[in-house]
């Protein structure tokens, strides 16, 4: 009985055709929509992906990355006393504009990280080493820069390459792997000290301090401790990470504009899929009317109708899905669209998805449920 | 009810005693059929003839135990169908009805072998099984060439002689058809009534027809003739069919 509901289904192709598409349409969006926002919530999050370290201490106030109320150096001695730390250093991080030979400037974000330790050191370098850093001038550059600050010099930036930072010399001593920042600009890394040289002083200069702990400390209960201990505000990096992305929902209107995509992809797919399906049951109604009579029961046509909608919407989840995924290709490949699936994105999908073929079906199964097998035999 | 019980031959196949039918509430309503009685007999052809309204198609349905009458007794083959639950009434059409109706009711996404093959689908026989007699009941319909088109590429006589071969494919003891031959030229007409004849003659099952097509009226054993929800006259032989409507 299922065979022939699903040969009755795929027999159908304009229906089929429409009852897949409006599935399809719906995952696009539902699922693109939420690769977006998580893409932008993870540029949000870049600085805390570059820079990696267990504990970021900020100001008391702060409650973000990019919002910065600088600290002074001393703090990073304070954090350091506290128990369970086993390292403390300063970190530099803002917006500065990178002059070029033509004029041109570009805007990107410099890290300065400490000379000591380089903590906070971008994790993959693609050329030259971290080292190079101490040396004069140096700085390294994400792989962003080679192309964008290389526009100017109608080629990608090399190693050995020098442009100005604020009216200062600087000199590229290494490429790096970093992700993109949501301003669009490049990633700048090169050492504290240097970095406060590269921009115009002010009373306090340093940004946060990152933190490390000895081995068999929880971070949080060390931040939770820092906290304590200095006044200052201590985050672990995921509750960072958190903090950021729950200050730009709270914000920015962000969340409301993409859970609009979200909730019309919803719609688009209840709808399309929803109506087409029941007229889908609607023109079969003499037909499960006679299978009635033949003796189908309600519980075995419902069950038709159950696998037919559930089909439609495995088929439309999979197309949806795979060009979703070429969609997502592409974007990555240009690196300048936000772009983030995790498996909780398809997983969330495949519920929405159900959630409306369950519908679909259940319209379908109220109309077979009330259907008299005597119908068959009127004109 | 078990739908397998053994019914002595002597018993009609259908006997229904009484039946009252209305349709509609209040100042709408429609009394389908008044105090009805009908008999059907093993084995015979028995048509079912009158103007349009006069109740025909609805004591078909309740014959056939897709409609409950509002009183009355409907014993089919032995089985009380007014006293069956739903379920019951469902499991008893599954075995012992054949259905042939006006409009064939193919599915026209499915070949003419799968259409055939449904109501043993439908009482859960294996696709490989179902399909193998579907075959053969084409074959005895003249389609055994044509399993795997679509009804579409059919001309109507040869869809309602699919819709025959589906209801024969289960071997049911009894056929019911509304208006068979309404949508078919004479020729065809003739071919679908001669192959309802062989299988009321073959296998002795009883064929019941409504009908408004005195075109067929040569192959019935009795007539039943209905106006106004009643049975008004019935027309027990051949010969007495002849009598009564001598131009067919």
């Amino acid at each position: 009985m299922m065979r022939l509901g699903l040969r009755m289904l795929f027999g159908d192709h304009a229906k089929y055709g429409m009852l897949v598409s409006g599935i399809v349409f719906a995952t696009i969006l539902i699922t693109q929509g939420a690769a977006l926002f998580l893409g932008i919530m993870s540029w949000m999050c870049s600085t805390i992906r570059n820079v990696r370290a267990e504990i970021w201490v900020a100001d008391p106030r702060v409650e973000m990355v990019a919002d910065q109320k600088p600290l002074r150096e001393t703090d990073a001695d304070r954090v350091l006393s506290v128990e369970g730390v086993k390292w403390a250093a300063p970190l530099y991080t803002g917006l500065q504009t990178v002059k070029m030979d033509d004029g041109s400037s570009k805007q990107v974000t410099l890290i300065g990280l400490d000379a000591t330790t380089l903590a906070g050191a971008p994790p993959r370098m693609v050329e030259g080493t971290l080292e190079a850093l101490r040396l004069p001038d140096g700085v390294i550059i994400d792989e962003y820069a080679v192309d964008d600050l290389g526009k100017a010099l109608g080629r990608p930036l090399a190693i050995g390459d020098v442009f100005e930072l604020n009216d200062h010399r600087a000199v590229v001593v290494g490429i790096c792997k970093a992700y993109r920042s949501f301003t669009g600009g490049a990633y700048l890394f090169t050492t504290y000290d240097r970095a406060l040289g590269f921009v115009p002083a002010q009373r306090k200069m340093t940004s946060f301090v990152l933190a490390g702990v000895n081995t068999g400390e929880s971070p949080a209960a060390v931040a939770r401790r820092i906290e304590a201990a200095t006044g200052l505000r201590a985050f672990t990096e995921r509750e960072f990470m958190e903090s950021t992305i729950r200050w730009y929902v709270a914000n920015t209107g962000i969340v409301y504009n993409v859970g609009t995509i979200i909730l019309i992809g919803f719609i688009v797919g209840t709808v399309v899929s929803g109506q087409t399906f029941y007229s889908f049951v609607l023109e079969n109604t003499r037909n499960l009317a006679a299978f009635k009579a033949m003796g189908a029961s309600n519980q075995s046509l419902c069950g038709v109708l159950v696998i037919q909608s559930v089909t439609v919407g495995l088929v439309g989840f999979g197309i949806g899905q795979g060009i979703v995924a070429l969609l997502g290709r592409m974007l990555l490949a240009l690196e300048k669209v936000p772009f983030l699936i995790v498996w909780q994105i398809p997983a969330g999908v495949l519920l929405a998805i159900t959630g409306i073929c369950i519908l679909a079906a259940f319209l379908g199964i109220i109309r077979v449920a009330r259907l008299e097998a005597a119908l068959v035999f009127r004109a | 009810m078990n739908p397998d019980s053994i019914v002595p031959d002597v018993l009609p196949a259908v006997l229904l005693t009484g039946i009252e039918k209305s349709f509609g509430t209040g100042s709408s309503i429609t009394r389908a059929l008044r105090h009805t009685d009908f008999e059907a007999r093993r084995g015979e052809m028995l048509f079912l003839v009158g103007p349009s309204g006069c109740g025909k198609t609805t004591l078909l349905s309740i014959l056939a135990g897709t409609l409950r009458p509002d009183a009355g007794e409907v014993v089919v083959y032995g089985h009380d169908l007014h006293a069956a639950s739903e379920s019951e009434r469902t499991a008893f059409r599954t075995r012992h009805l054949g259905f042939i109706f006006q409009q064939f009711n193919l599915i026209p996404s499915l070949s003419i072998v799968e259409n055939v093959s449904v109501p043993l689908v439908i009482q859960g026989k294996k696709r490989r099984e179902a399909e193998g007699r579907a075959a053969d009941a084409l074959d005895r319909v003249g389609l055994g060439d044509r399993l795997h088109e679509r009804p579409g590429k059919l001309s109507g006589g040869q869809q309602q002689r699919v819709a025959i071969a589906r209801a024969l494919v289960h071997d049911p003891p009894l056929i019911v058809c509304d208006e068979p031959t309404s949508a078919l030229d004479r020729e065809n007409g003739r071919r679908v009534m001669e192959i309802l004849r062989d299988a009321a003659d073959e296998r002795g099952r009883t064929v019941i027809i409504v009908t408004h097509d005195p075109r067929i009226y040569s192959y019935a054993d009795r007539m039943a003739e209905m106006e106004d929800g009643r049975i008004s006259r019935l027309l027990d032989s051949p010969a007495a069919i002849a009598t009564a409507h001598p131009d067919t």
